[in-house]
């Protein structure tokens, strides 16, 4: 840093004032090109979003009109489905963060060795395919000793194992921002139990990073096909697609409510999350 | 930072460990220690991997579950799973490198190109949302945009005056198809390259103008070797990404587009192969290259962290 300070001060002078120059110049090419790219990019976010919107308006003749959403809204099959994936989105969500939250936490506390192993699992449903998962539990759980096609339990299962990467992500960046050690001992002389820290201590603690995981879950559950489709389990997602192959204009009214479910859902973690740290970005897996 | 929480201090440990006094040997507090993450793992052992290991075994049996290589033989030489694997790949290489070019390109924009600053909160906003925006609704939103009736096709025929089905063009094909996936790839490329752009430092560029270096001596030689791991692991994610879609697919072409993970599904819904061996060996290529390209996306991010810290 200071090896010949005087010359390296002109020199710095000298290129600093040239490289202001060039710098204002690029940034004024930059520009252009920069906003032709952000068009392109905008354009082929909402451009789509757009048609579909348009495309739902247009079921009676010559105007656009609600129609497509009154038919949609007025069938009753509708809140059947839409009510089970509900329903699934409620066990799912309940289900890892009881298996993700403690697990997390205890991997942070005492067994920082096994991390990797965790997360390798976490990983998992990017390297198996829903539909390679699916496929693979109906060979396995189809036949005795363990017959769990049938119930509930694989389709379950299935949405937990798509969870996994964002929920740990979330409660792993959660755990990270917060002393677990410190917290669990002033917990533990306070004569606290497991139960008592997980739920009282460690859970408020997560509040964001958790609300993050179950509102991406949330999002990902309602609009999911493969896993319900064929696993023949009534959800939002199959139903969806049995409308898209029935009918015109409603299916695109479908998709808008299901597209503001994920706005929702994203603009609810961004809420949450507002001001906090070390956000990350969240990746789900293939569908 | 996080090195006070990470070193094992006695006095902390013991006061841990100070709930059950008397009770436990150092030993079987160890293995209490692993009864605390039992139920992941039994979780993860009972539908991630018993039902992957199920496939790879199946794989190797013919119909009265005798060993055989008979399965992998026929997917390797059948023209229908080589045109299945073939489809899969070249969709997945597609949407890959292209979702992977413009993703950069727009990420690049929005950090680097001097534009206003809540332009990169509105983007990864969208991104964050398009990523997610995947499968049967998705499909629906193409159609209602390309398709026969959808709105982009319609202002086309009407303003150029042209048919463009007349010659035979379609949608519902390989390409039709990138179209559609590109639209969940390319915002997972921004979502990941944002931060790697990020992480670029203003002293680097300066440095390289310092020493008579121009714009191109300084992505050539700091830049890009720098964001090249990133880049590249990167576009082996979007390629399995791509490489695993069913829904999106599905509700797009039906089974228009043989994908591999198209004819997978086939099988589940009705033994369409005839043989549950084939759709098995089908389902353990799937895993195959989904696992080295989850490989390459680990090794390539190992690298890229060295510049990240």
């Amino acid at each position: 840093m200071n090896i010949e300070t005087g010359r390296g001060l002109g020199a710095w002078a000298f290129l600093h004032s040239r490289k202001k120059r060039s710098n204002e110049v690029t940034r004024k090419r930059g520009s252009v090109w920069a906003w032709i790219i952000l068009i392109l990019g905008i354009l082929y976010f909402f451009v789509p979003l757009f048609s579909t919107f348009e495309f739902s308006m247009r079921m009676l003749k010559g105007r656009y009109s609600f129609e497509a959403y009154r038919v949609a809204f007025g069938d009753s099959r509708f809140y059947h489905d839409f009510g089970f994936s509900l329903l699934w989105a409620a066990i799912t969500i309940a289900v890892s963060l009881l298996l993700i939250v403690p697990t997390a936490y205890w991997v942070h506390l005492r067994l920082p060795k096994l991390r990797p192993a965790v997360e390798f699992v976490t990983l998992m449903p990017f390297v198996v395919p829903a539909v390679v998962l699916v496929f693979g539990l109906i060979k396995l759980y189809g036949s005795p000793p363990i017959t769990l096609v049938g119930t509930p339990v694989l389709l379950i299962a299935g949405y937990v194992v798509l969870s996994l990467p964002y929920m740990f992500r979330a409660v792993d960046t959660g755990l990270r921002a917060i002393d677990v050690r410190t917290l669990t001992e002033a917990a533990q002389s306070l004569g606290a139990g497991w139960g008592t820290i997980l739920k009282d201590v460690i859970f408020p603690n997560l509040r964001v990073a958790i609300l993050s995981g179950v509102f991406l879950t949330f999002a990902i559950v309602m609009g999911e096909f493969t896993f319900a489709a064929l696993l023949v389990w009534p959800a939002f997602g199959p139903y969806m697609e049995e409308i898209g192959a029935m009918r015109a204009y409603t299916p695109q009214a479908l998709s808008v409510v299901s597209f503001l479910l994920t706005w929702g859902s994203i603009g609810l973690i961004q809420w949450v999350a507002r001001g906090a740290p070390g956000q990350q970005a969240q990746i789900a897996g293939t569908r | 930072m996080s090195g006070s929480n990470l070193e094992p201090s006695t006095t902390r440990q013991s006061l841990l460990r100070g709930d059950t006094p008397g009770v436990r040997t150092p030993r079987s507090r160890a293995v209490w220690a692993y009864v605390g993450v039992a139920p992941f793992f039994i979780f993860a052992v009972m539908f991630l991997l018993l039902p992957s290991l199920s496939i790879f075994v199946r794989s190797f049996q013919d119909l009265q579950n005798h060993f055989t290589f008979d399965n992998i033989i026929a997917i390797l030489t059948g023209r229908d799973f080589i045109n299945a694997y073939k489809a899969s790949l070249s969709i997945s290489l597609i949407t890959a490198i292209g979702g992977a070019i413009f993703g950069f390109l727009l990420a690049y924009a929005v950090i680097l190109g001097g534009l206003p600053n809540g332009v990169r909160t509105f983007l990864t906003t969208f991104s964050g949302v398009a990523s997610n925006f995947a499968g049967v609704p998705l499909a629906f939103a193409f159609i209602a945009t390309m398709g026969n009736a959808g709105l982009v096709t319609r202002l086309i025929e009407t303003n150029l005056n042209v048919d463009i089905h007349a010659r035979g063009f379609t949608i519902y094909n390989i390409w039709g198809l990138s179209i559609v996936y590109m639209y969940f790839q390319f915002p997972l490329m921004v979502l990941i390259m944002a931060p790697a752009l990020d992480g670029l430092k203003r002293e680097w560029r300066e440095a390289a103008e310092n020493l008579g270096g121009t714009t191109y001596h300084y992505w050539r030689h700091v830049a890009l070797p720098i964001l090249l791991p990133s880049l590249l692991g990167t576009t082996i994610l979007l390629f399995g990404n791509a490489f695993g879609a069913y829904a999106t697919a599905y509700a797009f072409s039906g089974s228009f587009i043989n994908l591999v993970t198209i004819v997978i599904g086939a099988q589940i819904q009705g033994d369409v192969l005839y043989n549950p061996g084939l759709g098995n060996a089908l389902a353990l290529g799937m895993i195959l290259i989904m696992a080295l390209c989850m490989l390459g996306y680990v090794s390539m991010q190992r690298r890229a962290a060295r510049w990240t810290r």
